[in-house]
């Protein structure tokens, strides 16, 4: 008797603050509201608030896709991978550090035609030299050099920047290329800046 | 003395400002900024608390069509009860059948009440970083909300809205959209991240991240010599995520503070803070 009141005790203790938390939103509603929160956005402005196939499974299953879901997001986004026409993934790593570093770009405060950036470091460790660097991505130090510099896995990594979802469904990571964030010429700067050994990032 | 804490201020503001060399100093500059935001969180040395007190001459002037003052707006605990109010906003209001945070209902009340055309508040919603304030809301907000201090978040969900509310805060908590695939649970998902050196609180799970974050707005923000509220916030963060700017005082916006205030339930208020 006494352990049960105990254990009655300890459920009371444990039960979640939010014992709802796994309840859903009518999402007709969600959409609605949604809609209404971004009332003003006008032309190229008002499609980014659509959601394609991808944002849409990623956002229902919060990242974590079932596994039938996660073969069609890979299939689609894999597709949508478009390398370059010349067959080279290298670019200049001088050009990909400037890259990496700037956050410009595609903000509402951002005057239009500002060359975006990739802000990579806002993420990622890149260089040893740049000590200012995120940590919701894993680090890239010696990223070309643990990979022995291995051309197959230069192209591997251009077609990550260009999709990430291509290699990782719901991946934190922008799909840079295909949602024309970064052009091809800035994507193969950034492979530069990772593959080249004079880089930093190798040195 | 006063020209001795202006020095050592200032001095503050230089250190907290310069360029980061390494993780010892960096660690040292976090000491400093935390130093610095201890002095200024003095109520007389914190700028901030001229909001507050403008904020209160906004709410005692009489206004509008119908030439009264705020003093009769009903914030959740009665008419022109503000002890505590901010605490328990956003929550349902049976007069108006909607759930609305503090900007909401102030707008509301002034339709209502004053009779005062609130386009020209909306208008002046945020002050121009770095220039003379020039935002009614930003002062109302922070007097009302500095009459919670010392008092505990408390989001109510009795009210079949409330919790439709919390449940739609949490969908767009999770929603991904845009140019960079970005929702917020990519910068508040986890414990422990970073952008850049700037430490992100985790906002999807109870606990002191969501506490210390929720229970320090409207704060003083150095970098725009402005007062700003969870509006501005949330604002700040869709400019970031690449998404047009979300309408102010909207369903969605009031949505997304019921889920990170209940997230934050226990936190205790103490308003205007200062950041960074």
């Amino acid at each position: 008797m006494r352990m049960m009141k105990l254990f009655a005790a300890a459920a009371v203790f444990v039960l979640p603050a939010i014992a709802f938390a796994d309840d859903r939103a009518d999402m007709a509603k969600v959409d609605k509201v949604y809609a209404d929160m971004f009332r003003d956005a006008k032309g190229e402005w008002a499609k980014r608030i659509e959601l394609d196939e991808t944002q849409k499974a990623c956002s229902e299953y919060r990242n974590n896709l079932p596994q039938a879901e996660f073969e069609k997001v890979l299939k689609r986004e894999k597709a949508n991978v478009v390398m370059p026409a010349d067959g080279k993934v290298m670019g200049d790593w001088k050009s990909g550090e400037k890259i990496a570093q700037s956050g410009f770009g595609l903000r509402f405060n951002d005057k239009p035609g500002t060359i975006s950036g990739g802000n990579c470091y806002a993420c990622h460790q890149v260089s040893k030299t740049e000590l200012s660097f995120g940590t919701l991505g894993p680090s890239l130090l010696e990223y070309g050099k643990i990979r022995k510099f291995d051309p197959e896995e230069a192209k591997r990594t251009y077609a990550q920047i260009y999709n990430s979802n291509a290699v990782q469904p719901c991946s934190t990571m922008p799909r840079f290329g295909h949602n024309k964030v970064l052009d091809e010429q800035q994507i193969k700067d950034l492979v530069a800046l990772l593959f080249d050994p004079e880089s930093p990032v190798n040195k | 003395m006063r020209g001795r804490r202006l020095a050592s201020l200032l001095a503050a503001i230089a250190f907290a400002a310069a360029p980061i060399a390494a993780n010892a100093q960096q660690d040292a500059t976090e000491r400093e900024i935390e130093r610095y935001r201890e002095m200024i969180s003095d109520p007389f040395s914190n700028p901030g608390y001229l909001n507050v007190d403008r904020g209160e001459a906004f709410w005692k002037t009489a206004r509008g069509t119908k030439n009264v003052s705020l003093e009769t707006c009903d914030l959740g605990q009665g008419p022109g009860k503000l002890e505590g109010a901010f605490a328990r906003l956003p929550r349902y209001f049976a007069d108006a059948d909607q759930v609305m945070d503090t900007e909401q209902r102030l707008l509301w009340c002034m339709e209502k009440i004053q009779g005062l055309d609130t386009k020209d508040i909306i208008k002046r919603k945020f002050s121009p970083s770095n220039r003379k304030s020039n935002s009614d809301m930003e002062d109302l907000v922070a007097f009302i909300a500095n009459k919670s201090n010392g008092e505990k978040l408390s989001q109510p969900l009795t009210h079949p809205k409330e919790k439709e509310a919390f449940l739609i805060g949490q969908e767009l908590f999770y929603r991904r959209s845009a140019t960079h695939d970005f929702s917020c649970q990519t910068c508040h998902g986890d414990a422990g991240k970073r952008i850049r050196l700037q430490a992100l609180p985790q906002l999807n799970k109870h606990g002191k991240d969501a506490q210390l974050t929720q229970a320090a707005w409207p704060t003083y923000r150095i970098s725009q010599s402005q007062v700003r509220t969870v509006q501005h916030r949330i604002w700040d963060c869709y400019r970031q995520m690449r998404m047009p700017a979300p309408a102010y005082a909207s369903e969605g916006i009031t949505a997304l503070t019921v889920y990170l205030n209940k997230m934050a339930e226990g936190g205790e208020i103490n308003v205007p803070s200062i950041k960074r």
